[in-house]
């Protein structure tokens, strides 16, 4: 498998220098390599692994146990207007 | 050559609970901005989500009302995006693995009941909501959506038209506020659907889709896949090739824009939530889950036919809401000797009335109770059906009783023979030329004659009465 490491970069909104993309190319390459060879194991007859813990999922109650917290929560918002987060226009 | 329409649809319902999907945070609708929100629903770093019981009962009762197949171990997956209205970078929901699998619906089509597969429910969370500034370059963000429970249901592409479309989104509205398992109010974005259409010619193999967003009224539906339909049409018979891709629909300008292509950009790298485990539910969980299971639409509606005698129409509309068949309920309770007669002025009288208003029952001034005491004297001849239409007027107007506006304004019926042969007398000997061109045999004179008795009675004398009457003294 070879992969793209620009498209991977820009789907997780990072920019790469030429160096980095160049270095990063064949390391992520590396690590696929390794998952493919185990991909080779014959793993028919076992369960698929959802989660390292074999625990169940713990339940909440429904209740409202938190309460208005937005200006400490805002706090380290770069802009914030009204109540309301500011950002860069976003609109497809 | 002839076109099939072939439509999937998916509907995100928002789960009604009172808090959200993953922490403890309130849902109400309509509060200050960002005033509903904590680390969690943030995504601030370091937080865990625990999964809300209720999002999971919803959403298993919903299975279960489409005769789906409840999976006993569902998991959790991430569905990786940037936008800011999802501060995480990823919505949690649920991909190889869903809670839900396999039902179906029916739908009353012209051509009688059609079966539409639902492929599908899963659980996720929803975003917050963007609101793009008209001017200056920035948008506005409110989070306190952001991380509400949502049921994602699936159907299969089984619909063959718009009407189908929309009678089973109809059908899957009224199933959810009827389990209590949703508002599903639309203008709160509580109901929201997404459309996929494609067109191919019969018993070919499917055609390329295109996915429709926005569609936030039935009417939109139904408009936006119509408009879809001849513009895929067109496309495929002017030679060309309909692309995959996601077009909004604008309901200004009844049409719809490319918004995306779909597979260039799409790739949301779904991967396990590591934050969560399975989520394993008891086969005995599931059973008293079915076992408070409400009565569903179709069920009441057989009930109300054979129990009341309502006609298939009336007993349709009054089961359109779990409210207004609550209301008919505890209505005909109050006057159990008139089923039929209660379904009438409710449905036609009431409801009607709250049409005009712009309200629905659950506005309704006037209860079941006060409606049973207009219909009571109904029943027992204090007043007309005319009449009481005017007092039910009223009735919304003041907010008072029946009794007290019949007894107020002087509105009891006439029901002493006596006293309406009087009248008729005295209308007789004021219309003399009618009474003896009635007498040379121009019978239709009698509506006249009718007509001429309620309005010296301003409405009130009891009309089986007066006709009985009027025959006898005409004669002569």
């Amino acid at each position: 498998m070879d992969i793209d490491v620009r498209k991977v970069a820009e789907l997780a909104r990072i920019r790469l220098t030429d160096k980095e993309a160049d270095a990063l190319g064949p390391q992520l390459n590396n690590i696929l390599g390794y998952v493919d060879s185990l991909q080779q194991l014959d793993t028919s007859g076992i369960e698929p692994t959802a989660h390292p813990h074999d625990a169940a999922m713990p339940l909440r109650a429904d209740a409202v146990t938190n309460t208005n917290r937005r200006d400490e929560l805002q706090a380290s918002a770069p802009k914030v207007e009204a109540g309301l987060y500011v950002v860069p226009k976003v609109i497809e | 050559m002839s076109w099939e329409v072939v439509i999937g649809l998916e509907v995100h319902v928002q789960a009604n609970t009172k808090t959200k999907a993953f922490c403890g945070c309130s849902t109400a609708f309509g509060a200050e901005p960002n005033t509903q929100t904590c680390p969690v629903c943030l995504g601030m770093p370091g937080q865990l989500p625990v999964l809300n019981r209720e999002a999971v009962d919803k959403s298993v009762l919903t299975g279960l009302a489409i005769n789906a197949e409840i999976n006993l171990e569902s998991k959790f997956d991430r569905k990786n995006y940037f936008y800011p209205d999802l501060p995480k970078g990823y919505q949690i929901s649920q991909f190889p693995l869903p809670l839900v699998e396999g039902g179906h619906l029916m739908i009353p089509t012209a051509e009688g009941e059609k079966r539409i597969g639902v492929t599908r429910i899963h659980m996720e969370e929803d975003a917050g909501k963007s609101m793009h500034a008209d001017t200056g370059n920035v948008s506005h963000i409110d989070l306190n959506r952001s991380g509400v429970p949502l049921m994602e249901i699936v159907s299969e592409p089984d619909m063959r038209s718009a009407d189908e479309a929309v009678a089973y989104l109809k059908q899957l509205h009224q199933l959810v506020r009827f389990l209590d398992v949703s508002g599903a109010d639309m203008e709160k974005g509580q109901f929201r659907c997404d459309a996929n259409v494609s067109v191919r010619h019969p018993g070919e193999p499917l055609g390329t889709r295109a996915e429709l967003k926005n569609l936030n009224s039935f009417r939109f539906i139904k408009q936006a896949i119509e408009f879809e339909v001849i513009r895929q049409i067109e496309i495929i018979e002017d030679g060309g090739k309909v692309v995959q891709e996601t077009r909004l629909w604008d309901s200004a300008r009844g049409e719809s824009r490319s918004m995306r292509s779909k597979e260039e950009t799409h790739d949301y790298r779904d991967f396990p939530e590591p934050d969560l485990p399975p989520l394993r539910l008891s086969k005995q969980e599931v059973d008293s889950i079915r076992a408070g299971m409400p009565e569903l639409p179709g069920q009441m509606r057989v009930r109300f036919e054979e129990e009341f005698g309502l006609s298939a129409y009336d007993a349709d509309v009054l089961t359109t809401s779990r409210e207004l068949a609550a209301y008919y309920e505890d209505l005909v309770a109050a006057v159990p000797e008139d089923p039929k007669r209660a379904a009438n002025w409710l449905a036609n009288e009431l409801l009607g009335r709250l049409k005009e208003r712009s309200e629905d029952i659950t506005a309704s001034p006037i209860g079941p109770k006060q409606l049973a005491g207009l219909i009571k004297r109904i029943a027992d001849n204090t007043i007309s059906g005319k009449i009481a239409k005017d007092v039910l007027d009223a009735m919304l107007e003041s907010g008072q009783g029946a009794d007290a506006i019949i007894e107020k304004r002087g509105l009891k019926q006439i029901t002493d023979s006596s006293a309406i042969d009087a009248i008729i007398q005295q209308v007789m000997s004021d219309n003399s030329d009618q009474v003896e061109q009635y007498r040379a045999g121009k019978d239709r004179l009698m509506g006249f004659f009718v007509g001429q008795v309620m309005q010296a009675t301003r409405g009130k004398a009891n009309p089986g009465l007066v006709n009985q009457r009027l025959k006898v003294l005409l004669k002569g």
